[in-house]
Protein backbone atom coordinates (compact mmCIF):
# COMPACT_ATOMS: atom_id res chain seq x y z
CA UNK A 1 0.00 0.00 0.00
CA UNK A 2 0.80 3.41 -0.64
CA UNK A 3 0.16 6.72 1.56
CA UNK A 4 -0.39 9.61 -0.35
CA UNK A 5 -1.14 13.14 0.58
CA UNK A 6 -3.21 15.39 -1.01
CA UNK A 7 -5.78 18.25 -0.86
CA UNK A 8 -9.44 17.60 -1.68
CA UNK A 9 -12.12 20.70 -1.99
CA UNK A 10 -9.36 22.36 0.29
CA UNK A 11 -9.09 19.70 2.62
CA UNK A 12 -5.91 17.88 3.48
CA UNK A 13 -6.21 14.47 2.79
CA UNK A 14 -4.52 11.52 3.55
CA UNK A 15 -5.19 8.31 2.51
CA UNK A 16 -3.64 4.30 1.67
CA UNK A 17 -3.83 3.19 -1.76
CA UNK A 18 -3.06 0.28 -3.85
CA UNK A 19 -0.44 1.42 -6.82
CA UNK A 20 -3.38 0.42 -9.35
CA UNK A 21 -6.26 2.31 -7.60
CA UNK A 22 -7.65 5.23 -10.16
CA UNK A 23 -7.93 8.35 -8.39
CA UNK A 24 -11.74 8.27 -9.53
CA UNK A 25 -12.52 5.26 -6.77
CA UNK A 26 -10.20 6.51 -4.31
CA UNK A 27 -12.21 9.82 -4.33
CA UNK A 28 -15.45 8.03 -4.31
CA UNK A 29 -14.65 4.84 -2.70
CA UNK A 30 -12.24 6.27 0.21
CA UNK A 31 -13.32 9.59 0.45
CA UNK A 32 -17.22 8.68 -0.37
CA UNK A 33 -17.54 11.50 -2.43
CA UNK A 34 -19.63 9.82 -5.02
CA UNK A 35 -20.28 13.12 -7.14
CA UNK A 36 -17.65 12.37 -9.31
CA UNK A 37 -19.65 9.37 -11.19
CA UNK A 38 -17.76 6.85 -13.30
CA UNK A 39 -19.46 6.56 -17.02
CA UNK A 40 -17.52 4.52 -19.53
CA UNK A 41 -14.07 3.83 -16.98
CA UNK A 42 -12.37 4.25 -20.79
CA UNK A 43 -12.04 8.11 -20.38
CA UNK A 44 -14.21 8.52 -23.09
CA UNK A 45 -17.54 10.45 -21.56
CA UNK A 46 -16.11 12.43 -18.84
CA UNK A 47 -18.68 12.23 -16.14
CA UNK A 48 -15.69 11.51 -13.73
CA UNK A 49 -14.19 15.15 -15.01
CA UNK A 50 -12.27 16.72 -11.85
CA UNK A 51 -10.15 19.71 -11.12
CA UNK A 52 -6.46 18.44 -10.18
CA UNK A 53 -4.11 21.89 -9.91
CA UNK A 54 -7.15 23.44 -11.88
CA UNK A 55 -7.08 21.77 -15.12
CA UNK A 56 -9.51 19.58 -16.17
CA UNK A 57 -8.66 15.56 -15.85
CA UNK A 58 -10.23 12.59 -16.54
CA UNK A 59 -10.17 10.92 -12.91
CA UNK A 60 -10.74 7.25 -14.57
CA UNK A 61 -7.65 7.79 -16.49
CA UNK A 62 -4.98 8.55 -13.30
CA UNK A 63 -3.60 6.85 -10.68
CA UNK A 64 -4.59 7.90 -7.53
CA UNK A 65 -0.83 7.60 -6.57
CA UNK A 66 -0.65 10.54 -9.05
CA UNK A 67 -2.30 12.41 -7.42
CA UNK A 68 -0.16 13.14 -4.23
CA UNK A 69 0.89 16.50 -3.72
CA UNK A 70 -2.18 17.56 -5.89
CA UNK A 71 -4.95 20.55 -4.65
CA UNK A 72 -8.08 18.35 -6.41
CA UNK A 73 -11.14 19.98 -7.06
CA UNK A 74 -14.54 17.53 -7.50
CA UNK A 75 -18.28 18.48 -7.73
CA UNK A 76 -18.82 18.78 -4.22
CA UNK A 77 -15.91 21.68 -3.36
CA UNK A 78 -17.91 23.81 -5.77
CA UNK A 79 -20.72 25.31 -3.68
CA UNK A 80 -20.91 27.79 -1.15
CA UNK A 81 -22.67 26.14 1.70
CA UNK A 82 -26.19 26.16 0.12
CA UNK A 83 -25.38 28.70 -2.48
CA UNK A 84 -24.91 26.84 -6.01
CA UNK A 85 -21.85 27.50 -8.01
CA UNK A 86 -23.07 30.24 -10.54
CA UNK A 87 -22.07 26.95 -13.25
CA UNK A 88 -24.00 24.73 -11.49
CA UNK A 89 -26.82 27.54 -10.94
CA UNK A 90 -27.01 27.94 -14.83
CA UNK A 91 -27.25 23.68 -15.15
CA UNK A 92 -30.33 24.23 -12.42
CA UNK A 93 -31.82 27.43 -14.70
CA UNK A 94 -31.56 25.84 -17.90
CA UNK A 95 -32.18 22.36 -17.13
CA UNK A 96 -29.04 21.50 -18.48
CA UNK A 97 -29.81 17.48 -17.92
CA UNK A 98 -32.13 14.74 -18.02
CA UNK A 99 -30.58 12.25 -16.02
CA UNK A 100 -27.91 13.51 -14.45
CA UNK A 101 -25.23 11.13 -14.63
CA UNK A 102 -23.13 13.22 -17.18
CA UNK A 103 -23.58 16.57 -15.23
CA UNK A 104 -21.10 16.80 -12.83
CA UNK A 105 -18.14 16.17 -15.63
CA UNK A 106 -20.33 19.03 -17.79
CA UNK A 107 -19.89 21.27 -15.15
CA UNK A 108 -16.10 20.84 -14.21
CA UNK A 109 -15.72 20.86 -17.91
CA UNK A 110 -17.53 24.49 -18.27
CA UNK A 111 -15.22 25.57 -15.16
CA UNK A 112 -12.31 24.76 -17.52
CA UNK A 113 -13.35 26.39 -20.28
CA UNK A 114 -13.95 29.36 -18.57
CA UNK A 115 -9.85 29.63 -17.27
CA UNK A 116 -8.81 28.92 -20.70
CA UNK A 117 -11.14 30.79 -22.69
CA UNK A 118 -13.13 33.71 -20.84
CA UNK A 119 -16.43 34.40 -19.45
CA UNK A 120 -17.49 35.21 -23.40
CA UNK A 121 -17.67 32.00 -24.50
CA UNK A 122 -19.98 31.22 -27.75
CA UNK A 123 -21.77 28.03 -29.18
CA UNK A 124 -18.94 26.90 -31.31
CA UNK A 125 -16.13 26.81 -28.44
CA UNK A 126 -18.58 25.31 -26.02
CA UNK A 127 -19.57 22.36 -28.46
CA UNK A 128 -15.91 22.24 -29.43
CA UNK A 129 -14.78 22.39 -25.64
CA UNK A 130 -17.22 19.39 -25.16
CA UNK A 131 -15.46 17.04 -27.50
CA UNK A 132 -14.93 14.27 -24.24
CA UNK A 133 -17.98 14.77 -22.52
CA UNK A 134 -20.92 12.69 -23.49
CA UNK A 135 -24.24 13.01 -22.82
CA UNK A 136 -27.07 10.64 -23.92
CA UNK A 137 -30.38 11.95 -23.14
CA UNK A 138 -30.57 16.07 -23.76
CA UNK A 139 -29.09 16.53 -27.62
CA UNK A 140 -26.81 18.99 -25.49
CA UNK A 141 -28.48 22.20 -26.55
CA UNK A 142 -29.67 23.36 -23.20
CA UNK A 143 -25.71 22.28 -21.93
CA UNK A 144 -24.83 24.74 -24.00
CA UNK A 145 -27.06 27.20 -23.08
CA UNK A 146 -26.02 26.47 -19.29
CA UNK A 147 -22.36 26.66 -19.71
CA UNK A 148 -22.46 30.04 -21.08
CA UNK A 149 -24.91 31.70 -18.79
CA UNK A 150 -22.55 30.19 -16.04
CA UNK A 151 -19.46 30.94 -17.42
CA UNK A 152 -21.12 34.69 -17.50
CA UNK A 153 -22.39 34.43 -14.19
CA UNK A 154 -18.96 33.61 -13.10
CA UNK A 155 -18.08 37.30 -13.76
CA UNK A 156 -20.16 38.86 -12.29
CA UNK B 1 -5.63 -4.41 -13.56
CA UNK B 2 -2.94 -6.59 -12.49
CA UNK B 3 -1.05 -5.24 -9.52
CA UNK B 4 2.12 -3.74 -10.19
CA UNK B 5 4.60 -1.55 -7.84
CA UNK B 6 4.50 2.37 -8.42
CA UNK B 7 8.11 4.45 -8.59
CA UNK B 8 7.84 8.33 -8.73
CA UNK B 9 11.45 9.68 -9.33
CA UNK B 10 12.54 12.94 -9.51
CA UNK B 11 15.40 12.57 -11.70
CA UNK B 12 15.92 11.42 -15.39
CA UNK B 13 19.10 9.22 -13.51
CA UNK B 14 16.76 7.85 -10.72
CA UNK B 15 13.99 6.68 -13.88
CA UNK B 16 16.94 5.05 -15.82
CA UNK B 17 17.93 3.24 -12.30
CA UNK B 18 14.56 2.25 -11.56
CA UNK B 19 14.08 0.71 -14.93
CA UNK B 20 17.09 -1.50 -15.11
CA UNK B 21 16.15 -2.92 -11.68
CA UNK B 22 12.91 -3.69 -12.80
CA UNK B 23 11.81 -7.38 -14.30
CA UNK B 24 9.14 -5.93 -16.66
CA UNK B 25 9.32 -1.94 -16.29
CA UNK B 26 7.03 0.83 -17.90
CA UNK B 27 7.85 3.82 -18.01
CA UNK B 28 4.51 6.31 -17.62
CA UNK B 29 3.99 9.83 -18.69
CA UNK B 30 0.55 11.01 -19.05
CA UNK B 31 -0.83 7.90 -18.36
CA UNK B 32 -4.09 8.32 -21.30
CA UNK B 33 -2.91 5.31 -23.71
CA UNK B 34 -1.33 3.12 -20.64
CA UNK B 35 -3.95 3.41 -18.20
CA UNK B 36 -6.79 2.18 -20.66
CA UNK B 37 -4.37 -0.45 -21.68
CA UNK B 38 -4.02 -1.86 -18.56
CA UNK B 39 -7.55 -1.95 -17.43
CA UNK B 40 -7.83 -4.13 -20.39
CA UNK B 41 -5.08 -6.27 -19.22
CA UNK B 42 -3.31 -5.97 -22.53
CA UNK B 43 -0.51 -4.30 -20.62
CA UNK B 44 0.97 -5.64 -17.06
CA UNK B 45 4.21 -4.07 -16.25
CA UNK B 46 5.50 -5.23 -13.23
CA UNK B 47 6.84 -1.88 -12.40
CA UNK B 48 5.52 1.53 -13.14
CA UNK B 49 8.01 4.31 -13.25
CA UNK B 50 5.73 7.59 -13.02
CA UNK B 51 7.76 10.50 -15.05
CA UNK B 52 5.51 13.20 -14.11
CA UNK B 53 8.01 14.40 -11.36
CA UNK B 54 10.44 14.77 -13.15
CA UNK B 55 10.57 19.07 -13.63
CA UNK B 56 13.91 18.95 -16.19
CA UNK B 57 11.64 16.47 -18.60
CA UNK B 58 8.94 19.39 -18.80
CA UNK B 59 8.91 22.94 -21.02
CA UNK B 60 9.40 24.51 -23.91
CA UNK B 61 12.35 26.61 -25.39
CA UNK B 62 13.21 28.16 -28.08
CA UNK B 63 16.68 28.59 -29.26
CA UNK B 64 17.80 30.52 -32.99
CA UNK B 65 15.71 28.54 -34.96
CA UNK B 66 15.15 25.08 -32.74
CA UNK B 67 12.12 24.91 -30.36
CA UNK B 68 13.35 22.52 -27.87
CA UNK B 69 10.07 20.77 -25.95
CA UNK B 70 10.58 19.07 -22.99
CA UNK B 71 8.68 15.06 -23.05
CA UNK B 72 6.41 15.44 -20.42
CA UNK B 73 4.90 18.83 -21.85
CA UNK B 74 1.68 17.98 -22.06
CA UNK B 75 -0.50 18.75 -25.69
CA UNK B 76 -2.42 21.57 -23.82
CA UNK B 77 0.72 23.26 -23.08
CA UNK B 78 2.24 23.22 -26.49
CA UNK B 79 -1.42 24.37 -27.90
CA UNK B 80 -1.27 27.32 -25.54
CA UNK B 81 2.56 28.30 -25.49
CA UNK B 82 2.97 31.62 -27.57
CA UNK B 83 7.03 30.73 -28.51
CA UNK B 84 5.37 27.33 -30.65
CA UNK B 85 2.00 28.84 -31.83
CA UNK B 86 4.66 31.68 -32.95
CA UNK B 87 7.63 30.01 -34.31
CA UNK B 88 5.61 26.23 -35.59
CA UNK B 89 1.78 26.79 -35.18
CA UNK B 90 1.08 23.67 -37.14
CA UNK B 91 2.51 22.06 -34.25
CA UNK B 92 0.68 24.19 -31.37
CA UNK B 93 -2.71 23.51 -33.57
CA UNK B 94 -1.62 19.90 -33.95
CA UNK B 95 -1.18 19.46 -30.55
CA UNK B 96 -4.97 21.33 -29.39
CA UNK B 97 -6.91 18.93 -31.95
CA UNK B 98 -5.29 15.69 -30.12
CA UNK B 99 -8.26 13.63 -28.25
CA UNK B 100 -10.19 16.20 -25.56
CA UNK B 101 -9.49 18.84 -23.33
CA UNK B 102 -8.78 16.77 -20.32
CA UNK B 103 -6.69 13.98 -22.36
CA UNK B 104 -4.64 17.20 -23.18
CA UNK B 105 -4.13 17.81 -19.98
CA UNK B 106 -2.26 15.10 -19.31
CA UNK B 107 -1.18 13.31 -22.21
CA UNK B 108 2.49 14.69 -23.19
CA UNK B 109 4.59 14.38 -26.39
CA UNK B 110 6.77 11.97 -25.12
CA UNK B 111 4.25 9.83 -24.29
CA UNK B 112 2.64 9.98 -27.93
CA UNK B 113 5.60 8.95 -29.84
CA UNK B 114 6.93 6.31 -27.34
CA UNK B 115 3.83 4.27 -28.13
CA UNK B 116 3.81 5.29 -31.71
CA UNK B 117 -0.42 4.60 -32.17
CA UNK B 118 -0.29 3.86 -36.39
CA UNK B 119 -3.11 7.00 -35.78
CA UNK B 120 -1.50 9.07 -33.33
CA UNK B 121 -0.76 12.96 -34.72
CA UNK B 122 2.33 13.89 -32.89
CA UNK B 123 4.94 11.36 -35.27
CA UNK B 124 4.08 13.03 -38.38
CA UNK B 125 4.86 16.49 -37.32
CA UNK B 126 8.19 15.00 -35.54
CA UNK B 127 9.12 13.36 -39.15
CA UNK B 128 7.89 15.85 -41.39
CA UNK B 129 9.79 18.94 -39.74
CA UNK B 130 12.87 16.77 -39.44
CA UNK B 131 12.74 16.70 -35.68
CA UNK B 132 15.42 15.21 -33.46
CA UNK B 133 14.36 13.01 -30.36
CA UNK B 134 16.78 13.23 -27.92
CA UNK B 135 16.86 10.74 -25.46
CA UNK B 136 18.91 9.72 -22.08
CA UNK B 137 21.73 7.80 -23.98
CA UNK B 138 21.93 9.47 -27.38
CA UNK B 139 20.09 11.60 -30.33
CA UNK B 140 17.52 9.91 -32.94
CA UNK B 141 16.46 11.58 -36.37
CA UNK B 142 12.53 11.71 -36.20
CA UNK B 143 12.80 9.91 -39.56
CA UNK B 144 14.24 6.81 -38.14
CA UNK B 145 12.02 7.04 -34.46
CA UNK B 146 8.98 5.48 -35.60
CA UNK B 147 10.00 2.02 -36.88
CA UNK B 148 6.36 0.16 -36.86
CA UNK B 149 3.27 -0.79 -35.53
CA UNK B 150 3.77 0.48 -31.97
CA UNK B 151 7.79 0.25 -31.91
CA UNK B 152 10.06 2.78 -32.20
CA UNK B 153 13.73 2.73 -32.55
CA UNK B 154 14.03 3.44 -28.33
CA UNK B 155 15.61 0.32 -25.97
CA UNK B 156 14.00 -1.00 -23.46
CA UNK B 157 15.42 1.01 -20.74
CA UNK B 158 16.01 4.40 -22.68
CA UNK B 159 13.70 7.21 -22.05
CA UNK B 160 13.09 10.56 -23.77
CA UNK B 161 14.46 13.53 -22.81
CA UNK B 162 12.94 16.11 -25.20
CA UNK B 163 12.30 16.70 -28.82
CA UNK B 164 14.30 19.59 -31.10
CA UNK B 165 11.93 20.90 -33.96
CA UNK B 166 13.81 23.02 -36.74
CA UNK B 167 11.43 25.95 -37.23
CA UNK B 168 10.51 25.20 -41.07
CA UNK B 169 9.19 28.01 -43.48
CA UNK B 170 5.53 27.24 -43.64
CA UNK B 171 3.91 24.21 -42.22
CA UNK B 172 0.43 22.32 -42.17
CA UNK B 173 -1.55 19.56 -40.94
CA UNK B 174 -4.21 18.08 -41.84
CA UNK B 175 -6.29 15.38 -40.42
CA UNK B 176 -9.59 13.51 -41.03
CA UNK B 177 -10.25 12.46 -37.65
CA UNK B 178 -12.57 9.50 -36.08
CA UNK B 179 -15.17 11.88 -34.71
CA UNK B 180 -15.07 9.17 -31.18
CA UNK B 181 -11.72 9.15 -30.53
CA UNK B 182 -10.08 12.13 -32.47
CA UNK B 183 -7.38 9.62 -34.10
CA UNK B 184 -6.39 10.27 -37.56
CA UNK B 185 -8.03 7.93 -39.34
CA UNK B 186 -5.37 9.85 -42.20
CA UNK B 187 -3.63 12.44 -41.50
CA UNK B 188 -0.80 14.08 -43.33
CA UNK B 189 1.29 17.02 -41.90
CA UNK B 190 3.57 19.30 -44.76
CA UNK B 191 6.51 21.33 -44.04
CA UNK B 192 8.27 23.57 -46.45
CA UNK B 193 11.86 23.69 -45.79
CA UNK B 194 14.88 25.53 -47.44
CA UNK B 195 15.72 22.05 -49.14
CA UNK B 196 12.14 21.29 -50.37
CA UNK B 197 8.88 20.24 -49.17
CA UNK B 198 8.70 17.07 -46.29
CA UNK B 199 5.56 15.18 -46.21
CA UNK B 200 4.88 12.64 -43.60
CA UNK B 201 1.87 10.90 -43.59
CA UNK B 202 -0.27 8.98 -40.11
CA UNK B 203 -3.35 6.81 -39.55
CA UNK B 204 -2.88 5.55 -42.90
CA UNK B 205 0.22 2.64 -42.62
CA UNK B 206 1.29 0.37 -39.86
CA UNK B 207 3.09 3.76 -38.70
CA UNK B 208 3.82 7.35 -39.64
CA UNK B 209 6.49 7.39 -42.12
CA UNK B 210 7.76 10.06 -44.58
CA UNK B 211 6.31 10.27 -48.20
CA UNK B 212 8.92 10.57 -50.29
CA UNK B 213 6.68 9.93 -53.54
CA UNK B 214 4.49 13.25 -52.25
CA UNK B 215 7.15 15.36 -51.83
CA UNK B 216 8.78 14.48 -55.16
CA UNK B 217 5.38 14.98 -56.65
CA UNK B 218 5.43 18.72 -55.11
CA UNK B 219 9.23 19.07 -55.98
CA UNK B 220 8.35 21.14 -58.76
CA UNK B 221 5.43 23.55 -57.60
CA UNK B 222 4.34 23.02 -53.97
CA UNK B 223 0.44 23.47 -54.58
CA UNK B 224 -2.14 21.31 -54.21
CA UNK B 225 -3.18 20.53 -58.23
CA UNK B 226 0.98 18.96 -58.55
CA UNK B 227 -1.06 15.78 -56.23
CA UNK B 228 -4.47 15.69 -58.81
CA UNK B 229 -3.10 12.61 -60.81
CA UNK B 230 -1.15 11.26 -57.18
CA UNK B 231 -2.10 7.57 -55.98
CA UNK B 232 -1.17 6.31 -52.88
CA UNK B 233 0.19 2.48 -52.73
CA UNK B 234 -3.62 0.92 -51.67
CA UNK B 235 -2.02 -2.95 -50.80
CA UNK B 236 0.07 -0.88 -47.98
CA UNK B 237 -2.64 0.95 -46.40
CA UNK B 238 -4.64 -0.01 -43.13
CA UNK B 239 -8.18 -1.55 -43.02
CA UNK B 240 -10.35 -1.86 -40.36
CA UNK B 241 -13.87 -1.18 -39.44
CA UNK B 242 -13.33 2.81 -39.76
CA UNK B 243 -11.75 2.74 -42.98
CA UNK B 244 -11.32 0.22 -46.20
CA UNK B 245 -7.75 0.34 -47.80
CA UNK B 246 -9.32 2.14 -50.55
CA UNK B 247 -10.76 4.80 -48.80
CA UNK B 248 -7.34 5.51 -46.54
CA UNK B 249 -5.81 5.87 -50.04
CA UNK B 250 -8.05 8.22 -51.35
CA UNK B 251 -7.81 10.40 -47.69
CA UNK B 252 -4.28 10.16 -47.75
CA UNK B 253 -4.39 11.97 -51.56
CA UNK B 254 -6.84 14.38 -50.13
CA UNK B 255 -5.54 15.48 -46.68
CA UNK B 256 -2.33 16.01 -48.46
CA UNK B 257 -3.75 18.16 -50.95
CA UNK B 258 -5.87 20.26 -48.15
CA UNK B 259 -2.13 20.57 -46.17
CA UNK B 260 -0.84 21.98 -49.23
CA UNK B 261 -3.04 24.25 -49.63
CA UNK B 262 -3.07 25.44 -45.79
CA UNK B 263 1.02 25.49 -46.03
CA UNK B 264 1.78 28.77 -46.99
Amino acid sequence: MLTINLAVNGQPVSGEVEARTLLVDFLREQLRLTGTHVGCDTSQCGACVVMIDGKSVKACTMLAAMADGAEVTTIEGLANGAELHPMQQAFMDHHGLQCGFCTPGMVMSGLDMVNRHGNDLDDATVRRELNGNICRCTGYQNIVKAIRTGAKAMEE
Amino acid sequence: MYEFSYHRPASVAEAAALITRAVDGKFVAGGQTLLPTMKHRLASPSDMIDLGGIAELEGIVVNGNIVTIGAMTAHADVAASTEVREAIPALAALAGNIGDPAVRNRGTLGGSIANNDPAADYPAAVIALGATVRTNQREIAGEDFFTGMFETALEEDELIVAVDFPRPEAAAYMKFENPASRYAIVGVFVARTAPGPRVAVTGATACAHRAHRLEEALQGACNAAALDDFRAPVERMNADIHASAEYRAHLVKVMAQRAVAACV
